[in-house]
């Protein structure tokens, strides 16, 4: 039994410890930070109880940055699962050129979203890029995509869309090819039409994966930065700043250490209850439907 | 409707493709242009909206004037990007097998407990991590070296590679283990001999999904480098910076992705032999 214990230490130990020393000790060092006074002027562990936490509660700029937050990843995140199902029952049964459109509609996800978000802002340029020589195409004035608030907003939305849709159609596409085929070929000798047979039977199968995927891309959204910052840098003012870009510049930026500690703590408790709310309130209504 | 549906069908399949391709046809017509044909406003055909010209793309590979090294950002993501795969790899498999075969106890900590803990590593945003990463390697003396950006890969890739790895693992049949137990492996020779040899699959898929999501991140090699190291992403968006070339910086963007692209091709050929997706 001495025996089979070093082999079970010996399968886990190397990959817990690694993951407790880079994830877990830096976390509580954290917590521990953000009780403290660190900033560029004086830095080190001193002890200020919980003024970080009282200035982070009259911090307006940070509770914008969160409600934005919520807004850019939900409308994200339901417009990517919206298309990805479509897209997904669009190449579910057999089509010409099967294989070459999986690839392509794969592509955005595999590429790196900076680089992509790059290209983005060439693309949304007023006067230089395409999407204003499309738009003028059509009749209408140039759209300030970048200068204006919500447009900035609808091109992060858009581009997080484009990189994120193909995860949904991954994750959605792979579901409906396990799907057993009794339940579809029943409905139809029953008489459903297409739609019918889609909502009563199909929609309901999928909804554990569906749950599955909007909540991991949910989670993914809820850390939005890096295309922030390349396209926007978080402006027009500060109308697309998401929190994660906001504890960055506090942090990293100013070096005010302890108060970007204590608003990294809070961003990470408030993301993992209201996560957790979802996760619970999704579970509920689409696979209590089923039943 | 009924002759109406396959054309509405490759329509909208037409429609998200232009749509996904419309960023790199984009990319491709401009690392063909020069300043000249950049600011004379968005034109999209060689040699009938404007004179194409190679100069962005021989400036990458080092002949030219004003050109930028692309290659030596490229090595040091690769670098990184495997080393860090690999090593997250190996923990995962070896911690992956141990929570798939053998019961752990720890007070209430059971086995699901300790998978959890693993893969919910994923949920932390990147900034929470930031500052005690950049404080920490500054103590040990490794900020702005390939051997810094390497441990923190490992911490943010090993829970895909638990993940992927116990799903697989479970899917494995357990009379194999026993077999070979039977037949007087112990059990590091028998996840050595007998699973490790029928894992090829899983291990390219945990493999694939480590170099991709090492491959981009922008935000810690963003953060925790300078000068000394410099990785592929954050060579790129220097470029976007000052003012624009947006020639170099489009054929450099296509160079970063072209792994990947590559990598897609990849991924597409498991999908349909049905390995990614979890069970079936």
């Amino acid at each position: 039994m001495y025996g089979l214990t070093r082999y079970k230490l010996f399968f886990l130990l190397p990959g817990l410890l690694v993951l407790l020393a880079i994830i877990l000790f830096p976390l509580i060092f954290t917590i521990r930070v953000s009780f403290s006074g660190w900033d560029a002027v004086r830095p080190g562990l001193d002890w200020i109880g919980g003024v970080n936490y009282g200035r982070l509660l009259a911090d307006g700029r940070f509770w914008q940055s969160l409600s934005r937050l919520g807004l850019m990843a939900v409308s994200a995140v339901a417009i990517e699962y919206v298309l990805g199902f479509g897209l997904a029952l669009l190449v579910w049964r057999q089509i010409r050129f099967r294989r070459l459109v999986r690839v392509l509609f794969l592509i955005p996800m595999m590429t790196t979203p900076v680089v992509m978000a790059v290209i983005w802002r060439t693309v949304f340029h007023e006067s230089l890029g395409p999407a204003n020589d499309l738009v003028t195409l059509f009749g209408f004035a140039p759209i300030p995509w970048l200068t204006n608030a919500q447009w900035a907003t609808f091109v992060v939305i858009l581009v997080d869309v484009w990189q994120w849709t193909p995860f949904m159609f991954l994750l959605l596409l792979a579901g409906l090819l396990s799907l057993p085929r009794e339940p579809l070929l029943a409905a139809a000798i029953d008489g459903a039409g297409p739609i019918r047979a889609f909502w009563n039977v199909t929609f309901p199968a999928m909804a554990p994966i569906s749950v599955g995927a909007i909540i991991i891309r949910l989670i993914e959204a809820s850390k939005i930065m890096e295309t922030v910052y390349v396209i926007t840098s978080g402006g027009p003012g500060t109308s697309t700043e998401t929190s994660s870009y906001y504890i960055f510049i506090r942090g990293l930026r100013d070096f005010q250490i302890g108060y970007a500690a204590a608003l990294s703590i809070t961003y990470l408790v408030i993301m993992i209850v209201l996560l957790t709310i979802i996760a619970k309130l999704l579970t509920k209504t689409l696979i209590k439907a089923e039943a | 409707m009924e002759r109406l549906y396959p054309l509405l069908k490759a329509a909208a399949i037409l429609l998200w493709s232009a749509f996904v391709v419309a960023p790199f046809l984009w990319a491709l017509t401009t690392s063909f242009k020069t300043a000249n044909g950049v600011t004379a406003g968005p034109t999209y055909i060689p040699f009938v909206d404007y004179e194409p010209s190679l100069a962005a793309w021989q400036g990458l590979f080092g002949s030219g004037g004003g050109s930028i090294d692309i290659a030596s950002p490229f090595v040091s993501s690769t670098v990184v990007t495997l080393s860090a795969s690999l090593v997250s790899l190996v923990l995962g498999t070896l911690a992956a097998y141990g929570l798939s075969r053998f019961s752990y106890k720890a007070g209430p900590v059971g086995n699901n407990d300790l998978t959890f803990f693993f893969v919910s590593q994923r949920i932390m945003p990147p900034v929470v991590l930031a500052i005690p990463f950049f404080l920490m390697l500054g103590w040990l003396g490794l900020l702005d070296t390939i051997a810094g950006l390497v441990i923190v890969y490992v911490a943010l890739l090993l829970p895909i590679s638990v993940w992927v790895m116990v799903d697989f693992f479970n899917s494995i049949p357990r009379e194999l283990d026993e077999t070979a137990m039977i037949d007087g492996c112990t059990p590091f020779e028998t996840f050595w001999r007998v699973i490790l040899p029928n894992s090829v699959p899983g291990l390219v898929v945990a493999g694939i999904f480590c170099i991709i999501f090492g491959w981009n991140d922008f935000f810690f090699a963003f953060t925790l480098t300078f000068t000394q190291t410099q990785l592929l992403p954050v060579a790129i968006v220097s470029l976007n910076s000052s003012v624009t070339p947006w020639w170099s910086l489009s054929a450099s963007a296509l160079i970063s992705v072209a792994p990947l692209i590559v990598i897609a091709f990849l991924v597409e050929r498991y999908l349909d032999k049905g390995s990614i997706g979890g069970r079936k």
